[in-house]
């Protein structure tokens, strides 16, 4: 340890003002800080004491990643093995399969998303900050597995740039650069990722032509039933297993990397709510408004509306990327409400917005992106609302003493 | 009163109206899909522009003040409808292709703009040019911006195709949004390139 402090200290001089790296002093700074404490303190009052700097947030935010990541990964993995009929099936090779089609994708995202970030580092002279960390495996997670690595590297530079660094970098983002980036290919390359069907790799035949098999995800099976019939019977009776509750809790289907465990997504919710990291405010939000939406929705009559209205909000819960949007995205502590009363209103109206869109707009199968989205562009608007509504209450309450 | 040079080249750059007076977006975003559409429509304005700011300069003094938008718009909007007719007349289907656009010219903030800030103080030659000037500069954006879009999300230019056969179009650019995040990244290379508008 001292060894690498001092080789740190003597190198330190070339990298500041006047010295010869001075431009690449970010690269510097960020393996300074990531291997030490920083010596210099805040100077002025007041001060707070907290452990709880960005650095340990976004780090905290991938440990809580970890776990659907792996469980992504063996679900391609299995996915690959079932759909190919090779007949493997032990857990090392549903993992070993995975690995071989997910990592590309997550090395492509970080490597030319770390490109921007240095370059905008450099250019502007700000930290480079370990918010990408979190960008830069968000993003690989809510794309399908067949996803043309290209676009992958559009995406994300799409996502850095536009999303975060010309609105000033970490921090200063309107949007979830994350999301951004998957926006973009969303509208950009539409038959890629559209949403009412799922991806599978499967293994190249001779010609090549074919790279991956589709078949409906339960939000387009559950769009497609008509009026009357019963919805939950539809999803029982589709794909190879049924996409019964359990399962689609579980997880062990098609879908984006990172999006098809509700399960990993609730051991990450607990992780990130135990660190105090993600706000737990918005995660019931949300919840609270899927349920109140759906079950809005369950009350048209069934013979007249189409039979996706009637579906039950326990299974709005486990579908699509209800779980990870709402766990990991939502909760982005920059894009998100800052105030208390608005991260209830914030997450309320974005599980709502999530059912409405599902449900009722034809284009668009998924609503998860764009309703975080949406309440990104929303979420200052509430907080200056809450501000203001706090700001009448007291002087209500002033004003009574006065006429008293 | 500034100098014929200035008044001819300042809309290019330095007084553009789309990227710096952020004037007449909306019909950069509309047209801007393909080349063929947005050079029609580049040409027509700039016609309508040059026309209208001459004949309000001509008018300057006899249109008294108060009424002098319903004069400026009876005239812009005389010259649009000759543009729009001229277009059916001769050229249908791109007429057509830009719908209700040409006639909207007549709210294109840059013609009533130029007319009030320009027109009305200024000698008809000066007016000319200045007129011609901004339409140049508003033609600069616009046919850029079409490339760009063009390019990408067809991959051809006036038609030609010009990337390979397994190119895959950029369905971003042919949306509105795409024409607008261009329009910002123009904006963006051009403030940082003449540094006028840095506030540090």
């Amino acid at each position: 340890m001292k060894f690498i402090l001092d080789m740190h200290d003597k190198v330190r001089p070339l990298f500041e003002r006047g010295g010869k790296f001075e431009r690449l002093y970010p690269l510097f700074e960020a393996q300074d800080t990531f291997a030490f404490t920083p010596a210099e303190v805040t100077h002025g009052a007041p001060h707070v004491r907290d452990a709880l700097d960005i650095k340990r947030t976004m780090i905290t935010v991938v440990l809580a990643l970890i776990p659907v990541v792996l469980f992504g990964m063996w679900n391609v993995g299995h996915q690959y093995n079932v759909v190919n009929q090779t007949g493997a099936t032990d857990f090392i090779a549903n993992m070993f399969r995975g690995a071989l089609i997910v990592m590309p994708i997550i090395l492509t995202s970080y490597v030319v998303g770390g490109l921007w970030e240095v370059a905008f580092a450099i250019v502007r002279k700000h930290p480079i900050n370990e918010g990408f960390l979190v960008s830069g495996l968000l993003f690989p997670l809510t794309l399908p597995p067949t996803i043309p690595l290209w676009q992958v590297a559009l995406g994300i530079s799409f996502g850095i740039v536009i999303g975060k660094e010309i609105f000033g970098g970490t921090g200063f983002n309107v949007l979830n650069p994350a999301l951004t980036a998957r926006a973009f290919l969303f509208f950009a390359y539409p038959v890629q990722i559209t949403g009412d069907t799922v991806w599978t790799k499967i293994a190249a035949d001779s010609t090549g032509l074919i790279e991956g098999f589709t078949g409906a995800t339960p939000l387009a099976v559950a769009a497609l039933v008509p009026a009357g019939a019963s919805v939950l019977d539809a999803l029982h009776g589709s794909d190879y297993a049924g996409f019964t509750w359990l399962r689609m809790f579980i997880g062990t289907m098609g879908g984006s990397i990172g999006e098809t465990s509700a399960l990993g997504c609730l051991i990450g919710a607990a992780i990130l709510i135990g660190f105090g990291v993600g706000s737990w405010r918005i995660m019931v939000g949300s919840v609270i408004g899927l349920i109140l939406m759906s079950s809005l929705l369950n009350l048209l009559p069934a013979d007249n509306y189409k039979a996706f209205t009637q579906l039950p909000f326990w299974y709005h819960m486990v579908m699509g990327s209800f779980a990870f949007g709402t766990v990991y995205m939502a909760t982005d502590p920059v894009s998100a409400a800052a105030s208390n009363r608005g991260k209830w209103i914030y997450g309320g109206l974005i599980g709502a917005l999530i059912v409405l869109i599902r449900v009722t707009n034809p284009a668009y199968p998924e609503g998860v992106m764009l309703a975080i989205l949406f309440m990104n562009v929303m979420a200052p608007l509430i907080d200056h609302m809450v501000v203001q509504s706090h700001i009448r209450q007291r002087k209500a309450h002033l004003r009574k003493f006065r006429h008293a | 009163m500034a100098k014929t040079k200035d008044i001819l080249l300042d809309p290019l750059s330095d007084n553009n109206p789309i990227t710096i007076q952020i004037l007449g977006i909306c019909s950069a975003l509309a047209v801007t899909v393909k080349m063929e559409t947005s050079a029609v429509m580049c040409i027509a304005l700039t016609a309508v522009l040059t026309l209208s700011n001459f004949i309000m300069s001509l008018l300057r003094k006899v249109t008294p003040g108060r009424i002098r938008m319903i004069v400026e718009m009876a005239v812009i909007a005389s010259l649009v409808i000759v543009a729009d007719q001229f277009l059916r007349a001769f050229l249908f289907d791109i007429s057509r292709q830009l719908s209700v656009f040409v006639g909207l010219i007549i709210t294109n903030c840059i013609v009533m703009g130029r007319a009030e800030a320009f027109a009305m103080q200024n000698p008809p030659l000066p007016s000319l040019l200045d007129g011609f000037g901004n339409a140049m500069g508003y033609s600069a954006v616009l046919l850029t911006v079409a490339s760009i879009r063009e390019i990408l999300g067809s991959g051809t230019w006036f038609g030609y195709a010009l990337m390979p056969s397994g190119y895959m179009g950029n369905g971003l650019a042919l949306l509105a949004p795409g024409a607008f995040i261009i329009i910002g990244l123009i904006i963006w290379a051009q403030r940082t390139i003449i540094k006028k508008f840095e506030v540090d």
